[in-house]
């Protein structure tokens, strides 16, 4: 694997469209939920242990190889609301514009061309990772990691947070995310044993609920 | 024109701004039209819809800071049918939206060059933003830069990648001028030595021609992109 390769998918500057998301804390602040550093810090733990971790085992089946086509539709089954499944395909088009342009390849050129309207985010991630060389644990990582470094950007622009305490708090909760990169690399790996049931279904209702919310409002800053 | 050879480039595809579409027609002109709050991006994009739509077929995105307002006013100001107008959510930066990561805007106009056929020109109008805000040429073929008398004679003088780099900086609302006591002269002045042989427009939108001078710029750098398109 090429670390700096890793380094670019993850990074918050790569050009795919996550910094118009705020990853459900808009909705979270918006009902006082999370309004300062150690509030935020739970809410990023949440995000992390489900939604992080759902979308990690997505995105390190993808890089293993598993067929993308039926991860979607796992994907599908793991994203109950309509709104967090219309962010994660359009996410899913933006990255795949991203990781075509930045590690082309004949399988991200198939699942283009198959789901035309986007596929989910983290598949398309993951499919980036096997493109750059990355093994799935790598695409777990860069998963889980995002899971929780996009809220905490929001939330810095949302409360005027220190964003010396956000990069502290990410540094905290790195070694779980390393945790939750290597359960969800672990459950993928399983997938050719087991089948798609193995990866991991956690979900957070809330963050359900706040995303169908947050949809319907006229005035926000962040598209979700 | 030059072909990558299929075998050497076997993944070469078109991701911004090409102006050739993957069906090899030419794709709609893009046009970017950048400024600080107030100084009149969206009156100069609903003018310029006044005054173009009945000769070229056009389509608007906005890009709000955190309302759907400028897309509304466009909207309710009825420019364009809705179907030609969209907002595209920044989160709560206009400027990286249109520069750093333009992934939100590039589906927005292609949306555009998908369901709207002919379809000729887009104007992506920025959030109100700083000096600093500029276009990606990954989105945009030209930019307008738009300030205003009212906010400072001086700010041709600051400079800034929109004062400098603009392929053209709009002057608006000189009728406000002696009001604010705002020196035009010194402001043509300084906008020349910012931007060399770049043009600048003076101007007052609310009169009654006050766009015709933009509408020509951009017709023309049409004209001339499609010839060197087609050529």
């Amino acid at each position: 694997m090429s670390p700096a390769a890793l380094l670019l998918l993850a990074d918050g500057r790569f050009p795919a469209g996550g910094h118009a998301h705020s990853g459900g804390v808009e909705a979270a602040v918006a009902h006082k939920a999370v309004h300062d550093i150690n509030s935020l810090e739970a809410f990023c733990r949440g995000r992390l242990h489900t939604t992080g971790l759902t979308t990690a085992g997505l995105a390190a089946a993808a890089a293993a190889g598993c067929d993308p086509l039926m991860l979607d539709d796992a994907a599908d089954a793991r994203t109950p609301v309509p709104a967090l499944r219309a962010v994660a395909r359009k996410l899913g088009r933006q990255m795949m514009r991203a990781a075509r342009a930045t590690f082309p390849s004949a399988e991200l050129d198939r699942l283009a061309a198959e789901r035309p309207r986007g596929a989910h985010q983290p598949i398309v991630q993951g499919i980036a990772a096997r493109a750059a060389g990355l093994t799935p644990e790598d695409a777990a990582c860069a998963a889980a990691y995002e899971a929780v470094g996009g809220p905490a950007t929001a939330a810095v622009r949302l409360l005027s947070l220190d964003p010396l305490a956000a990069s502290w708090l990410l540094a905290r909760l790195s070694t779980e995310a390393d945790a939750v990169a290597a359960n969800a690399a672990g459950a993928a790996a399983r997938v050719k044993t087991e089948g798609l049931d193995a990866l991991p279904s956690a979900s957070s209702p809330l963050l359900d609920i706040t995303a169908e919310q947050h949809a319907a409002w006229t005035v926000r800053l962040f598209a979700s | 024109m030059h072909l990558d050879h299929p075998v050497t480039m076997p993944h070469r595809h078109t991701y911004s701004a090409e102006p050739l579409r993957a069906d090899g027609s030419l794709r709609a002109f893009r046009v970017g039209l950048g400024g600080p709050v107030g100084s009149g991006k969206t009156a100069s994009v609903a003018a310029l819809c006044r005054t173009l739509r009945d000769r070229l077929s056009l389509a608007v995105v906005t890009n709000d800071i955190y309302t759907r307002e400028d897309a509304e006013f466009l909207l309710r100001e009825a420019v364009l049918p809705p179907e030609r107008i969209t907002a595209v959510e920044t989160g709560a930066c206009p400027h990286t939206a249109i520069r750093d990561d333009i992934s939100a805007n590039l589906e927005a106009v292609e949306h555009f060059d998908q369901t709207l056929d002919p379809l000729d020109l887009v104007l992506v109008e920025s959030g109100g933003d700083n000096l600093t805000a500029t276009f990606s040429k990954g989105l945009v073929d030209v930019q307008i830069f738009v300030i205003d008398v009212s906010s400072g004679d001086d700010i041709p003088r600051k400079g800034g990648p929109g004062i400098t780099n603009a392929d053209l900086l709009v002057v608006n609302k000189t009728d406000l001028a002696p009001h604010v006591g705002a020196d035009l002269a010194t402001m043509a002045a300084d906008a020349e030595r910012q931007r060399g042989a770049l043009p600048v427009v003076f101007t007052s939108l609310t009169s009654d021609d006050g766009i015709r001078e933009i509408a020509d710029w951009i017709t023309g750098h049409l004209t001339r992109w499609r010839a060197k398109a087609a050529a």
